[in-house]
């Protein structure tokens, strides 16, 4: 399809039109559920699949070469900060469940807000460093690496 | 119309994309510009947009300077050396040097990096890559640009910039539409950073019908990193260089980590290993210095993506196909198993998906590789994209006019696919350009070069009614016929898209010509493109979500025009599986060895080219050995 929407399922929330990249789900107005409006524009980056609430969104693999009756399904949970995967073979003879974390801390709180920090110098601004440089590049209190303290010079011609 | 207009005005920073690039943007621009008002325009939602919308399974480049593992100059070489020695050493070094730094912070915002319980570094799968489990790597970093950013415009296609009318070849802000409400947004800003994506789908797909969307690179990564900046008059460099990719058919789920970390190999369809045998014969073509295998297995110099590509094509070509990774070995491990399904569950599901419907199990079957459609982008291991000044301690004359990162249009910067010849910095190397260009736009604020912008109602109106014309011409035309699709007074955007693949493919050397073309098939190209500019006027759009097609593939086709302004300039065969100059099949240092620049002429649209000297990092024992 790629992605299609279980009519019993859908409850038209929108969260699947929120987050879609590629502008593909949209709700019918009709029936007042989310569907896939342009299946040949889908990645099936299931950004759709795993914002959905109620789980109705699923995905075929694409038509042009893959066989029915396969299923790969997600659970994305952000609280726990760790995504399931369930994939089912075709034939029935592989059924795989796996996890894996997506954060090690909690959403945004060790993001610092920037307009709160202490401003840069001006010796900062004429340098080359960006924000928390050079004591995030390297543990040995050396400064940003530049082409006199690398032994480097630019030089036109080839050179391999 | 029914539509309103919002204006946003006084803006100092607009982040026009924000995928890594423009979150790096938006992030640092804050910390150099506290006081500044900084606002974000994005096509689609910010917490899942660009290439990395979906995830990533690795970090492609990080340096590990702090492990003692590799300098910036080292990382300068390796991507020289897999470029066929074109690229912009002293932006590449400038990012190297950076982006341990973007890196360290993802970590410690959260972002799970696997490390290597024996070193305590950080796991690598290769020289340059670190694996992660970055399936929340985009909502992540997203979080980062939203605390910085004053305002968030979401599902804004950005279509034109707008341009300062009281100084020539300044940037003054840029206008778009929204996907949802139809409104037209006018964002007038003092400096515009563009970090949109480069361009998918402007090559036929391998892929047909329903799996159209079903291509390497993002569906919705439509080239409007170039069509923005080309169409604003920006110089632009190494367009020529588009890329192909090698990649598990049909799902194009990724190789890097099968390769480097769980040691998977290819073979052909009778086991057999090909690579090697096709060198000799390709060493004739690109020169010993870029081809030695010998070499390359004692320094640990790679061979070049592109060369290896080319030995894969002449092996399919030859009757050997196809071309098998050999994963049967490794998968006998679970957790290399495991490992193997995450990597795709992690940044390309599809594959997974693939493998499911087909019921190929990788641990008891070896699956099919192939190589893709040709991409047309700056920030993977291909360096499309402006000419842009770097940075006032490493770069020469030639490229350095004052502001990192600012494109030959003043007050315009670039990051991450907008950059032009600076291959090799994926997600932390975009995200970390971001950064440079925020710290440089803000500087270029402060230094009063942004003073007395102006912008008349004229040019606004102007793009207004151009951005909306498809929509008018379709209500104009719709009952001309019964029902359907098929009008004579114009095409749809998908038809329009149809089209352009068809072109470049046949003409620009896609997958179906074996990527092959030569000066003849060019202009052939290049005058159906003129022609389909013309009908591109009369591109008809039923609703918002075509009008924003339609802006698409405008861009795809502004971008598609000036890679075969470029292939035609560069009159030799410098990337062999990438593509191939029929009628110049031979690499050509001599007359080659530089970087390719073009400009779009706004008001004629005519292309002037001319070549730029190639700078190339060198030591003292180097420069001693070349004289």
């Amino acid at each position: 399809m790629p992605t299609f929407v279980y009519m019993t399922r859908c409850d038209g929330c929108g969260q699947c039109v929120d987050i879609c990249p590629s502008d593909i789900m949209h709700i019918d107005t009709v029936t007042r559920r989310a569907y896939n409006l342009e299946p040949n524009m889908c990645w099936e980056c299931y950004s759709c699949v795993k914002a959905c609430p109620h789980y109705a969104i699923d995905v075929r693999g694409y038509a042009d070469f893959a066989p029915l009756g396969h299923s790969v399904r997600v659970d994305r949970n952000e609280e726990k900060g760790v995504i399931a995967w369930r994939i089912k073979f075709r034939n029935g003879k592989k059924d795989m469940d796996l996890l894996a974390p997506i954060t090690t801390k909690p959403w945004g709180k060790f993001i610092p807000q920037l307009r709160d920090v202490s401003g840069p110098t001006q010796a900062q601004r004429d340098s080359q460093l960006l924000y928390n440089e050079p004591k995030y590049i390297r543990l040995d209190d050396g400064d940003i690496h530049t082409l006199e303290s690398n032994g480097l010079k630019m030089k036109a011609g080839v050179y391999y | 119309m029914g539509h309103k207009t919002i204006v946003e005005d006084n803006i100092d920073i607009l982040v026009c994309g924000a995928g890594l690039g423009g979150t790096g943007a938006a992030f640092e621009a804050r910390y150099w510009g506290q006081n500044k008002k900084i606002v974000i325009a994005e096509k689609a939602n910010i917490d899942r947009s660009g290439a990395v919308a979906q995830g990533l399974y690795a970090i492609n480049c990080y340096m590990g300077t702090r492990f003692g593992e590799n300098n910036p100059e080292d990382h300068v070489r390796y991507a020289r050396i897999d470029l066929m020695g074109m690229v912009r050493e002293d932006l590449l070094f400038d990012m190297a040097r950076h982006v341990d730094s973007a890196v360290h912070q993802f970590e410690e915002w959260g972002m799970p990096i696997m490390r290597d319980p024996k070193k305590g570094s950080y796991l690598r799968e290769g020289r340059w890559q670190i694996m992660i489990h970055g399936e929340s790597y985009k909502p992540l970093v997203a979080e980062a640009a939203k605390k910085s950013a004053d305002k968030v415009f979401n599902r804004i296609c950005v279509t034109h910039l707008l341009m300062d009318e009281s100084k020539p070849n300044r940037v003054a802000g840029a206008v778009g539409f929204n996907v949802r409400t139809g409104d037209y947004h006018v964002f007038k800003s003092k400096a515009v950073i563009v970090a949109a994506g480069g361009a998918s789908n402007i090559f036929k797909p391998r892929s047909v019908g329903e799996g159209a969307g079903r291509v390497w690179y993002a569906p919705w990564s439509s080239g409007s990193a170039y069509g923005l900046l080309i169409e604003a008059g920006a110089k632009m460099t190494q367009m020529e260089n588009r890329i192909v990719l090698a990649r598990f058919k049909d799902g194009y789920g990724p190789v890097g980590a099968y390769f480097l970390h769980l040691h998977t190999y290819t073979q052909n369809a009778y086991g057999e290993e090909y690579e090697s045998k096709w060198f000799p014969e390709l060493q004739k073509m690109v020169g010993k210095e870029y081809l030695d295998p010998e070499a390359s297995h004692r320094t640990h110099r790679p061979i070049p993506t592109c060369l290896r590509n080319h030995a894969l094509i002449n092996e399919v070509n030859a009757g050997r196909g196809p071309i098998h990774m050999v994963t049967m070995e490794a998968f006998q491990d679970p957790h290399l198993e495991e490992i193997g399904w995450h990597n795709f569950l992690g940044m390309t599901v599809g594959q997974a998906v693939l493998w499911a419907a087909t019921d190929v199990d990788p641990k008891n079957e070896n699956p099919e590789l192939t190589t893709s459609e040709p991409y047309v982008m700056g920030s993977h291991a291909t360096g499309c994209g402006a000419w842009c000044s770097g940075p006032e301690d490493v770069s020469p004359p030639e490229y350095f006019w004052g502001y990192n990162r600012m494109t030959s249009v003043e007050g315009l910067f670039g990051a991450g696919d907008a950059v032009g010849g600076t291959p090799h910095a994926f997600s932390s190397g975009s995200f970390t350009e971001g950064r440079i260009a925020a710290k440089a736009a803000c500087k270029y604020i402060d230094d009063g070069k942004a003073e007395g912008i102006r912008v008349t109602d004229k040019q606004i109106r102007d793009r207004e009614e151009e951005i909306f014309k498809p929509m008018s011409h379709y209500k104009t035309y719709r009952n001309e016929i019964t029902a359907g699709s098929v009008n004579p007074n114009y095409h749809n955007p998908r038809q329009a898209l149809d089209r352009l693949q068809k072109l470049m493919d046949e003409y620009g050397g896609g997958a179906s010509v074996n990527y092959m073309t030569n000066d003849k098939l060019l202009n052939i190209g290049l005058k159906k493109l003129k022609i389909m500019e013309e009908d591109l006027e009369k591109i008809a759009a039923a609703d918002i979500h075509e009008l924003l097609r339609a802006w698409e593939v405008k861009h795809r086709h502004r971008t598609s025009e000036c890679v075969l302004q470029h292939t035609l300039f560069r009159k030799e065969t410098r990337w062999p599986g990438y593509y191939y100059r029929g009628d110049a099949m031979k690499l050509d240092d001599e007359n080659w060895h530089v970087l390719t620049v073009s400009r779009r002429d706004p008001e004629t649209g005519e292309y002037t080219m001319e070549k730029a000297p190639c700078y190339h990092l060198v030591t003292e024992e180097e420069e001693k050995k070349a004289s």
